[in-house]
């Protein structure tokens, strides 16, 4: 099996060196309890970077898919709350239903119109948020009224440790969630023909169409994994810090694309692997969350993040030079 | 020889051009405008047709018209810039730290009409270097223009944050505010102002070379290319003007609410691809006009203050934008596949 693409083997070389760089000035970065909230914090981003991977693969992009976590995970929880209900299997099945109806709203339009996945995705973004906070509301559901197994969910640890002044920490079993869930997708991409068709697709959508495969099926289960992935992750974040927020995720959209073109993948479609995505994130949340290890202001997060996203858009472009035009 | 000759016949071609060309959806946005304008004064009849309502709907709708002409202008070479909100708001705050540092212990109240003509000049520098940035990232690195000025927008709104450290700048010398809630004989500056772009913008895309040019490489690159078109140049040159307006439109912003922020404005961004689409600009490029684009903002913002007296909440508004967008993307596929 070739898990490790060339452009694999790059990105894994820039995040190694990028750890020893910050374990240098900060030789706090490799405590345990830093590397396993670091880890923590990659599930939710990641797992909405797997979907907007598929889509990139796919030659579209997509910005609606934070909006769609945004519902799923409120209507949930709100929905959860007003009858009272304590479960987790049904709440997570029906987050991750909604976000891939709303994503099956994305695949019908941009299939059926041949429109700009941008502009429609910037669409329904706003009309999801729009009809979220003015229908269902705009108050935060808090830690207090919050159902009490997600709370659980959010706090399952499955390796816990013990400081030496007697204060516990531990690794999110979310990370796990996370795994599977991608090497599920790495599966569907390399192993079967949809995931085929994925590509073929965005290499050339004419000639993937001559081939034979159905491309309204390949965009619909494009659209819709992304959308099941952001609702999924949209109630795991909501677990995992114990409240729901509809204004939640405002520009998180930019932090995920920009972790997948990290990670290799290519705007022009055709390209990316699950393995690129996946270091990918980890190298932005690395970074992120490392400023302050390193002593930068947060202020500069946004500068970097955006010099990040260019910088990594720069190499895959001289990567994926086309012809004159 | 045939100077006079010429000229006359072109102007005459002119104006049919103009109707020939604007025709079908320019008069399709002239009756929408009528329409709406029609529905609200039925439904709202004091206070829609009030000049109060007038009034401050002149004061508001430029910022948001001229970010719809940049949006428009970089859609004509088929391009998008995600980054105009960002280098709004970082012309106008940038305008702020320099009058903060010409002031110094005098306080901004006291600066003249020198300093802010000099701010001015700093706000629109800014917007067009902006531009060139993005102009070389996306000509230059063949970077598709989504992701660069994604990628830029978020660097500009980040230096927002940076020069601000977060909370806004707040106060502007009186000269600086006037430009946003000034009057020129009754008529409000901004709105002036506004007009006066439009018309040299139109001209500017309709009459030259350079607007025919951007809508060649607009239309088809490669045989732009072969036509002997230094396409790299132009579109660093749109961008450029693109973020110029952008700038602009910054500077309208924080003069009108004495203010400038980081996060002002930040729906403004879909509101211009909106009106940009809406306004007969095709986004895979090479079709767009000034007028169209004029028209469209007109009438969305008699439908949005229509909204606002119905008491529909901000966050239905934003839903109504959406839904807007799509149903004339999905209205425009529909004619052009008949079309076809």
């Amino acid at each position: 099996m070739k898990l490790f693409s060339n452009t694999d083997v790059v990105i894994a070389l820039i995040l190694v060196a990028a750890m020893v760089f910050i374990g240098l000035i900060n030789p706090a970065f490799w405590q345990l309890p830093n590397i396993f909230s670091l880890l923590k914090s990659n599930v939710v981003i990641g797992l909405m970077a797997l979907g907007v991977l598929l889509i990139m693969i796919s030659g579209g992009i997509d910005v609606s898919f934070t909006a769609f976590a945004v519902a799923a995970m409120y209507l949930v929880v709100r929905t959860m709350v007003a009858l009272d209900f304590d479960g987790v299997i049904i709440p997570f099945l029906c987050a991750t239903a909604i976000g891939a109806l709303l994503g099956l709203m994305n695949a019908g339009i941009i299939h059926k119109f041949h429109m700009i996945p941008l502009i429609v995705t910037l669409g329904t973004a706003s009309v999801v948020r729009g009809l979220v906070l003015g229908l269902v509301g705009t108050s935060n559901v808090n830690i207090n009224q919050m159902p009490e197994a997600l709370i659980e969910v959010g706090r399952a640890n499955i390796v816990t440790l013990e400081r030496a002044n007697g204060t516990t920490f531990g690794l999110s079993a979310m990370i796990v969630v996370y795994i599977v869930i991608a090497i599920s997708i790495h599966l569907i991409l390399t192993r079967t023909m949809i995931g085929r068709s994925v590509y073929a697709y965005g290499a050339d959508p004419e000639a993937a169409k001559r081939v034979g495969f159905k491309t309204g099926r390949t965009m619909i289960f494009v659209y819709c994994t992304a959308g099941a992935l952001a609702g999924f992750a949209g109630l795991l974040h909501s677990s995992m810090i114990w409240l729901a927020n509809p204004r939640d995720f405002v520009g998180l959209e930019l932090d995920v694309i920009a972790a997948v073109v990290l990670g290799g993948a290519s705007i022009f479609g055709g390209r990316g692997t699950v393995m690129g995505t996946v270091l990918g994130v980890f190298i932005l949340v690395m970074i992120q969350n490392s400023l302050i290890l390193m002593g930068i202001d947060t202020t500069w997060q946004r500068v970097v993040v955006g010099g990040m996203l260019i910088c990594a858009v720069a190499v895959t472009a001289l990567r994926d030079r086309r012809a004159l035009v | 020889m045939s100077q006079t000759n010429a000229t006359g016949t072109t102007e005459e071609s002119f104006g049919q051009r103009l109707i020939r060309a604007s025709s079908h959806t320019n008069i399709q946005l002239g009756v929408i405008c009528l329409l709406i304008l029609a529905t609200m004064t039925a439904l709202r009849p004091q206070m829609f047709m009030s000049s109060y309502n007038f009034e401050s709907m002149a004061f508001f709708m430029p910022e948001l018209g001229i970010l719809a002409i940049a949006m428009m202008i970089a859609m004509l070479t088929g391009g998008i810039d995600l980054s105009i909100v960002g280098v709004a708001n970082l012309a106008g705050i940038t305008a702020g730290t320099v009058f903060g540092y010409l002031a110094g212990e005098a306080g901004v109240g006291a600066l003249g009409s020198g300093a802010v003509i000099f701010g001015v000049g700093v706000g629109l520098l800014v917007g067009v270097l902006a531009g060139l940035v993005n102009g070389l990232l996306i000509s230059g690195l063949k970077i598709t223009p989504i992701l660069a000025t994604l990628g830029t927008g978020q660097v500009f709104i980040g230096l927002c944050l940076v020069l601000t450290g977060g909370p806004a700048i707040v106060g502007f010398p009186p000269a600086w505010t006037w430009l946003g809630n000034g009057k020129i004989a009754a008529i409000p500056v901004p709105f002036v102002l506004f007009v006066v772009l439009c018309v040299g913008l139109s001209l500017l895309l309709s009459r030259t070379s350079f607007g025919l040019r951007l809508k060649l490489i607009g239309t088809n690159p490669k045989a732009a290319i072969y036509t002997g078109i230094e396409k790299g140049r132009m579109i660093v040159f749109s961008y450029m003007l693109t973020g110029g307006l952008a700038a602009m439109a910054g500077i309208l912003l924080s003069a009108r609410t004495n203010a400038a922020k980081s996060d002002y404005g930040s729906s403004y961004l879909l509101q211009a691809v909106l009106i940009a689409v809406l306004g007969g600009t095709n986004p895979a490029g090479g079709k767009g006009n000034v007028l169209g684009v004029a028209l469209a903002v007109i009438s969305l913002t008699l439908l949005a203050s229509g909204l606002q007296m119905m008491r529909v909440s901000n966050h239905l508004i934003n839903f109504v934008w959406g839904a807007f967008l799509i149903v004339v993307i999905a209205l425009n596929a529909l004619r052009s596949r008949k079309g076809r």
